[in-house]
Formats: structure tokens, C-alpha cells, sequence
């Protein structure tokens, strides 16, 4: 029988290789910006397996928004990239200091 | 074991295998591609529990939007991606007992929270309201109770978009354009100079 805590666990391994791969892709901006997304799916999931075991559908509601803000999101960063290479000729972060604050 | 169990642990794998493939894979297109595997997935586990609606949402959006705009840019920059994975097997394992820790505290917090939580007392899943497909049960609650958050959500599109349009566009010099306010704005008094011209001589500008 699958329960919630399979869900969970699922969400909570998922969520962790997000913050990992932010972790150890520290100069790579894009592979951090899928890692954000790992993580919002990550969270998506656990949205909806507690919208589904609680029986209440406003956790799908949420689960849609957390889509809609990781849509933009992805769109603004992936804009900010393209304008940070078309500076710099490369798009290592760590030494993103010229943009300054 | 049920057909159930069988395709909630083939989703699951997937979508974690796909998960750790995005972060180690060397060629970021690669990334992109285990990225749409793992959205993929993530649909097949949304559908194991009974909420179609979002999982074909994830489809259309994650799958068909977001992913190929990664894909995208991606392969628009120009960028020696070998030399970004400077730093990689430094940060290796202390980023992996990070996450083995965060990993197993939220096992365990899901653990208890299935088993003692609220939740505990639904045993079956239950994805939409009784009789009713799940996006007409997700649509009565999203346009009633919830419409603001929806304009909200449309605005923060729309910002988003007007964003990434306003970031990216380049205004190149040396480039003519039409001006439609000029055009428009011009008389015959501005456009045109009557110059009195005395016999037997030019005009010199």
C-alpha cells in the first residue's frame, strides 16, 4: 500500500538533490536554476500528496501558484543569464561581483 | 505486488535517478533532458494520486515551456562548460553529508507525520471532491474562494513577462526605424522650405 510517506520520502530525496546540485555546481547558473526547479517540483509533490491524503484540494490550488511563480522565475532567470553573458562573455557566478548589489 | 506499487516505485526511481543525473551530467543539455525526465515522472506520480489535472499542467508548462526555453539557452550561450565544473569534487563531500543529513531528518519528520499527522486519518487518497473529476474540483475552488490569488498569479506572468522581454531587448545603433510620432507630427511647414531664387543664380546650401 503506498502512503503518504512514500510521497514524502520521494519529495524529500528530490528536494535534497536540489540543494546539492546547488551546492556542487557552484559557478554553473544554469544548472543551479534547474536545481531550483528540482526543488519547487520537490515541493509541488509534497503539496499535492497532503492535498490528496488530507482529501482537500486547496493543496492543489497552492501546488498550481508554486507552478506559476517557478514558471516566471525560470523566465527572469534565464534573462538575466542571457544579459549577464552578453556583458561578460562567460556566465561563471562566482565572480559576479560588477553587478554590485 | 499491485500494478499500483509497481508504477509508484518505477516513477519514483526515475524521478530521483533523473534528479541526480541533472546535477551530475557534464554536458548541460544533458541536464536539460534528465530535467524533462524528471518532470515526466513527477506527472506519473501526480496521476498515481489521482490529481490529473496538475500533472498534465506539469506536462504542458514544465515539459513544453520551461524546459525547452532552458534548452534554449542552453545551447544559444557559448560557454566552455567544462571549465564551470572547477570546484566540483571540492564541494563533493561536504555537500553530500549536508544532504545526506537534510535527507534523512525529513525521512524521518515524513515518517511521523504520515503515521501520527492529520493525515493519518485518511487512509485512501482522495484527489478530488466526491463526484466530480478532479479539474472541475480544483476549478470550484480556484474561481471562488481563491480567484484573487488567480489574478495575482496572472500578474505576477505578466510582470515576469515584460521583465524578461525589457532585460533582454538591444536597442543596436546604426539601425533605421521607422518614427511613427515624426512622420505623423510633420507639416507641410516643416517638411518643405520655399526659397526665392533671383534670376541667373543657384542656390548654394
Amino acid at each position: 500500500m503506498i502512503g503518504l510517506q512514500h510521497y514524502l520520502t520521494v519529495a524529500a530525496i528530490l528536494f535534497t538533490i536540489g540543494v546539492f546540485g546547488i551546492f556542487v555546481n557552484r559557478k554553473n547558473v544554469i544548472v543551479i536554476l534547474m536545481s531550483i526547479e528540482l526543488i519547487l517540483l520537490a515541493v509541488n509533490i509534497n503539496l499535492v500528496a497532503f492535498s490528496v491524503f488530507l482529501h482537500d484540494v486547496v493543496g492543489q490550488i497552492f501546488a498550481m501558484f508554486v507552478l506559476t511563480v517557478a514558471a516566471a522565475e525560470a523566465a527572469v532567470g534565464l534573462a538575466i543569464l542571457v544579459t549577464f553573458f552578453r556583458n561578460r562573455g562567460d556566465i561563471a557566478v562566482d565572480d559576479a561581483s560588477v553587478m554590485k548589489g | 505486488m499491485a500494478l499500483h506499487e509497481i508504477a509508484f516505485y518505477v516513477m519514483a526511481t526515475v524521478t530521483i535517478l533523473a534528479g541526480l543525473s541533472v546535477v551530475f551530467a557534464r554536458n548541460p543539455v544533458h541536464s536539460v533532458l534528465f530535467l524533462i525526465t524528471a518532470f515526466f515522472s513527477a506527472a506519473g506520480l501526480f496521476v498515481l494520486m489521482g490529481a490529473e489535472f496538475l500533472a498534465m499542467l506539469l506536462i504542458v508548462v514544465y515539459v513544453g515551456a520551461v524546459a525547452v526555453l532552458f534548452l534554449f539557452v542552453v545551447m544559444m550561450l557559448d560557454v566552455d562548460f567544462s571549465q564551470l565544473r572547477e570546484g566540483f569534487a571540492r564541494y563533493l563531500p561536504f555537500g553530500g553529508i549536508v544532504a545526506g543529513i537534510l535527507t534523512l531528518e525529513m525521512i524521518i519528520i515524513a515518517a511521523s507525520v504520515a503515521t501520527n499527522g492529520a493525515a493519518s486519518q485518511n487512509a485512501l487518497p482522495q484527489a478530488s471532491l466526491p463526484d466530480v473529476t478532479n479539474a472541475e474540483s480544483i476549478g470550484r475552488v480556484l474561481y471562488t474562494d481563491y480567484v484573487y490569488f488567480f489574478q495575482a498569479a496572472g500578474l505576477v506572468l505578466l510582470v515576469a513577462m515584460i521583465g524578461a522581454i525589457v532585460l533582454t531587448l538591444r536597442h543596436k545603433p546604426g539601425v533605421k526605424r521607422q518614427n511613427i510620432g515624426a512622420q505623423v507630427a510633420r507639416t507641410p511647414k516643416t517638411g518643405m522650405k520655399i526659397v526665392d531664387i533671383k534670376p541667373g543664380e543657384g542656390i548654394s546650401e
